[in-house]
């Protein structure tokens, strides 16, 4: 049978429409696959691993003989803050100490100049040799050659390090870096029972096997050991990273919705088609469940064999784009997996299945009499049920690929209620039209009636067009906005440099001498150190917390800063800002998710001791900060007037191209106990994720878009026979080719208009609701995302539907008035 | 355009139609010769598969010959394109359908009006509400096809056949799908307008006994041309 409507030409357009459904599918599914396995390799570069275990304690043995018995690489480091001496001066680094294979993703950088070019490297410190930051040679006066003391042993400063992939956030931390090899580890007596030490079991494996492993471990961990995850490891990109995975997952879960618009659209015209076939086999003795069984196997050998194409196609797809974009994306894309193939049988199945179900289930029902006569009304199937049916497989699909509930959630929930309001609003002004029929000329007369003389087909041509132009629209909107956002946090002027350690009297001199270099509007901020002792008067200790991060908090010192105005990038999420009648009250602003972490709210009174004296400050509201960026912020501030007779460390971040990093050397020796941080390198790594991934983000969208073309290209080939047959008619009556033209320029390009309207301001309505409860970045309505719908919906359907309509022109009048139409 | 000279409406001259299929050339129709007056009645007869109704969709300009051509009120057609063949549809010839070929989306006042416009009469709304009236669907104006009977619907198809008062009416087995008291009914509402307006008929039809109502016989038979007489 399936050989049989094939030949007959009844299963073309299914087919077609359901291979470029799967080809869609899985191309998508298998560039994201990578495009996401090959961000994930790129992000583990942030961690220098693909797993990370990090304990307190020195008993991680077990897990490194676990994980060689793995197979995976496996290397270890310990960090711990020690004192070298040099000169006669004392100075206190961040000890990281290394051992061979580190870093396992990514690459340190090194150089033998303090400002000049750096270079990548894959060695580590050889034995007797430290790597160190180089503003420590700044604090200690040395130069690269010379030696320093560390614990029992001394060192040769071999390297100046700019760049270690796995440097955690705490840029500020005002020790600075020392690598050294763990061979001389033992000689320095540094690591004694007690001592604070970091200790961290790298691994890398397979990304498959990792994460199975990742699993097992996490249950096995003891107290005090964690698991590290590349957000964790660099926040500035949390956001990039996440919300590029959710665009991705947004853009296949999007191409699935139009393949599966696509499929149904070409589904209604095939059990069409077949009316008369079925009741022909009825009138011959076929019971009911013969025909569905029939149909079914049928579509089942379809499904499979399109899937199979499909497939195939996508797969072929994806390589000729990798292909194109592996110069400019990643420069190694990780081999496609199998998962997009199984994704694209799975889909072809329950789409087909679901979509081809409820059609098939009124083949039969058609009555025998209906071979004699055409107007015996067929009992139609309630498909409800069985569309909620495929919406929930659907669901469960695309949860499998892209493990986001909420982004699952929303943008199914979001396509039902668009598509209820494009139907309820297509068939609102369907109707209208109908008044509208008599009353203008005879091209648009035609194009009119061709819209509601067929309003069922009409409002399906309009759902999905409606559809396809929304999620052009919906994703080119939020793709912007996303690439925006990104771009935002991280532009070309952005801090990188930072100044640290400037006395209270140095704040003047410290910007006259950035504005001499041509930096203005230097912006100093002042922290006072301050220990965290009591909450509501009563005395706090780590021990009070089971949280690691409310452990750490209290053993270390809180920067309290002061200041009139809310900075940029902070927003009140509780209670309000201070006003000037505020000043010199003890009142404090926390960072929301610190308030969490401690348990404090609003109104709460905390005790800081500062520098001997206990103050107590009540919190008067809660900020939410913008960690992505690199600009200076604070956990804790308080109003101007309370802080300033302690003594105040300043701080700022400024902008320096390569001509005034050049002239560093000079502020380094005026200003001594100044520290400088330069962060371009880091800077500069983020801002090459960012770029990578948002061209796969691009990239992805002009996939979704060809998507978007091939269910326009269905909604127009799903009425094709009856608008041959009528073309027939009207040629046979003199229509000149013009007048149909006319009529179905009139047609395509008020569907289109109406379908555009619709698209954009479902568009809209989309948009802010994925920026506002997915991307989250601030969603500005504009109006002319409606109007941008009209223009395209109009430009893209008339010369789509025209494009796709032409063989009606050019079919001769006879030969469509002998095939008729069922 | 018109060369009122002759008296001859349709000709055909060595007409011949072939098509390709998988299996080779396939021979339609071969050297058919005729010509019909105007004003007469003419009825092509012929089993099934003999050729009528593509005799009878060339002779109308709905479709082109492989060889061979048709001359429709002094005009060669094959000098014509598309949309010249179509304009003198428009303006000469009507035409019936066995399987009436109402537009389903169109009501029954909709469907007679349709030849109207295209050929941008005056007043089509009128004239097609009086054909409409005449043909005795007087009650059905705003009726769809589907809500028609299959005798009304033919009614309906010959209303908006001489809705444009053509000189030249084509008819293909206009009682074929029709039980023999509404085809009976419709051929004399067929013949009736047919003198009421001098129409050419040229009507096919595998009838024999419909084939008397016509002054002239074309017989085929495996596409050729195998008696052209007076019945």
């Amino acid at each position: 049978m399936l050989w049989r409507d094939w030949r007959g030409g009844e299963l073309n357009i299914l087919a077609i429409g359901l291979v470029i459904a799967v080809a869609s599918i899985t191309a998508v599914g298998f560039f994201t696959d990578r495009i996401e396995r090959g961000l994930q390799m790129q992000s583990a570069e942030l961690i220098a691993a693909d797993l990370v275990i990090t304990s307190g304690r020195p008993a991680i043995n077990d897990y490194i003989a676990n994980a060689r018995e793995n197979d995976f690489q496996v290397t270890t480091t310990q960090q711990f803050r020690s004192v070298l001496l040099a000169n006669e001066r004392l100075q206190l680094a961040e000890v990281k100490v290394v051992s061979e294979g580190y870093p396992l993703r990514g690459v340190l950088r090194i150089s033998d100049s303090e400002f000049g070019d750096d270079e990548a490297t894959t060695r580590i410190p050889a034995a007797g040799e430290l790597w160190v930051e180089a503003r420590l040679l700044q604090l200690l006066d040395l130069k690269i050659g010379e030696r320093v003391s560390l614990g029992n042993s001394s060192f040769i400063l071999g390297k100046i390090l700019r760049y270690e992939p796995d440097r955690a956030g705490d840029l500020f931390s005002v020790a600075p870096r020392v690598i050294m090899n763990s061979i001389d580890l033992t000689a320095t007596g540094l690591i004694n029972t007690g001592a604070l030490v970091n200790y961290r079991v790298l691994i890398s494996g397979e990304r498959s096997d990792i994460n199975r492993y990742r699993k097992i471990i996490k249950n096995k961990l003891r107290p005090g050991e964690k698991i590290m995850t590349v957000e964790e490891g660099r926040p500035e990109l949390n956001t990039a990273l996440k919300s590029a995975r959710q665009f991705l997952g947004l853009a296949a879960l999007i191409s699935v919705l139009l393949a599966g618009v696509a499929v149904a659209t070409v589904a209604n015209r095939f059990s069409k088609r077949h009316l008369n076939s079925s009741a022909m086999m009825r009138c011959l003795g076929a019971t009911q469940n013969t025909i569905i069984q029939l149909f079914t196997l049928e579509m089942i050998w379809l499904a499979l064999l399109a899937s199979s194409v499909g497939s195939l196609l996508g797969l072929l797809t994806q390589f000729g784009i990798t292909e194109l974009l592996d110069q400019l994306v990643l420069t190694q894309l990780p081999a496609p997996s199998f998962k997009a193939v199984i994704l694209g049988y799975a889909t072809g199945i329950v789409m087909l299945m679901g979509f081809a179900m409820p059609p098939l289930l009124t083949l039969r029902r058609v009555p025998p009499l209906h071979v004699l006569r055409k107007d015996v009304p067929i009992r139609l199937t309630s498909a409800w049920s069985i569309y909620l049916l495929v919406l929930l497989s659907m669901s469960l699909l695309l949860y499998w690929q892209i493990d986001d509930p909420k982004l699952v959630g929303l943008v199914m929930g979001g396509t039902v209620a668009t598509l209820i309001v494009l139907a309820l609003a297509a068939y609102l002004l369907v109707r209208m039209l109908n008044q509208l029929r008599s009353r203008v000329g005879v091209a648009w007369r035609f194009g009119l009636a061709n819209i509601s003389r067929r309003p069922g087909s009409s409002i399906i041509q309009i759902v999905a067009f409606g559809l396809g132009i929304t999620v052009m629209l919906l994703l080119s909107t939020v793709r912007s906005d996303l690439l925006n956002d990104w771009q935002a946090s991280l532009p070309a002027d952005a801090p990188n440099h930072f100044v640290i350690n400037v006395q209270s009297d140095q704040v003047v001199a410290i910007t006259d001498y950035f504005k001499s270099m041509g930096v203005s509007n230097t912006q100093l901020y002042p922290m006072v150190r301050a220990r965290l002792l009591e909450i509501n008067h009563a005395k706090v200790a780590s021990s009070d917390y089971e949280n690691e991060r409310a452990k750490h908090l209290l053993t270390r010192e809180f920067n309290l800063s002061w200041a009139e105005k809310l900075q940029q990038d902070n927003t009140v999420v509780a209670g309000s800002w201070w006003s000037r009648k505020d000043f010199s009250k003890p009142l404090l602003s926390l960072e929301s998710k610190l308030a969490e972490t401690l348990n404090l709210k609003l109104y709460d009174v905390v005790g800081f001791d500062i520098n001997g004296t206990i103050l107590h400050f009540t919190v008067s509201n809660l900020r939410s900060v913008d960690w992505d960026t690199f600009n200076i912020n604070f956990f804790t501030v308080v109003p101007p007037g309370v802080l300033e007779d302690k003594p105040a460390n300043w701080v700022t971040s400024v902008y320096l191209n390569k001509q005034q990093r050049q002239q560093l050397s000079n502020l380094v020796r005026e200003f001594s106990n100044v520290t400088l941080i330069n962060v371009e390198s880091i800077m500069q790594r983020v801002r090459n994720i960012i770029d990578r991934v948002s061209l796969a983000v691009e990239f992805i969208f002009l996939f979704t878009v060809l998507a978007g073309l091939a269910v326009l290209y269905a909604a127009i080939q799903s009425n094709q026979d009856e608008r041959r047959f009528e073309n027939a008619v009207l040629r046979t009556f003199g229509a000149s080719k013009k007048t149909l033209m006319l009529g179905l320029f009139a047609e395509f390009t008020l569907l289109g208009a109406l379908s555009g309207l619709l698209a954009g301001l479902a568009a809209t309505s989309l948009a802010w609701l994925l920026a506002e409860f997915v991307f989250k970045f601030d969603y500005q309505f504009d109006p002319s995302v409606a109007l941008t719908g009209i223009i395209t919906g109009t430009l893209i359907v008339a010369s789509a539907g025209f494009l796709g309509t032409r063989s009606v022109l050019t079919t001769p009048p006879i030969q469509s008035l002998r095939e008729g139409v069922q | 355009m018109t060369n009122t000279v002759s008296n001859v409406f349709v000709e055909a001259r060595q007409l011949g139609k072939q098509v390709t299929t998988r299996d080779g050339v396939l021979t339609l129709l071969d050297d058919i010769n005729f010509s019909i007056e105007a004003g007469t009645s003419v009825a092509i007869l012929g089993a099934s598969g003999s050729g009528k109704t593509t005799l009878l969709g060339l002779l109308a300009g709905l479709d082109t010959p492989s060889f061979g051509a048709v001359i429709l009120d002094n005009n060669n057609l094959n000098d014509f394109d598309e949309d010249g063949r179509a304009l003198l549809r428009a303006e000469r010839v009507g035409f019936v359908f066995q399987n009436f070929q109402l537009l389903f989306g169109l009501t029954a006042l909709e469907n007679v009006m349709l030849p109207l416009e295209l050929a941008q009469a005056a007043h089509p709304r009128k004239t097609a509400e009086e054909l409409l009236i005449r043909v005795g669907l007087g009650e059905r104006f705003h009726h769809y096809p589907n809500q028609l009977s299959g005798g009304e619907q033919q009614r309906c198809a010959i209303a908006r056949a001489f809705s444009t008062n053509p000189r030249c009416l084509f008819a293909d087995e206009p009682t074929g799908n029709l039980d023999s008291e509404t085809g009976k009914r419709i051929i004399e509402l067929l013949f009736e307008l047919n003198s009421e307006h001098g129409t050419t008929l040229i009507m096919a039809t595998h009838d024999a006994e419909l084939s008397t109502l016509c002054k002239q016989r074309l017989v085929l038979d495996a596409g050729r041309l195998v008696e052209d007489g007076a019945s």
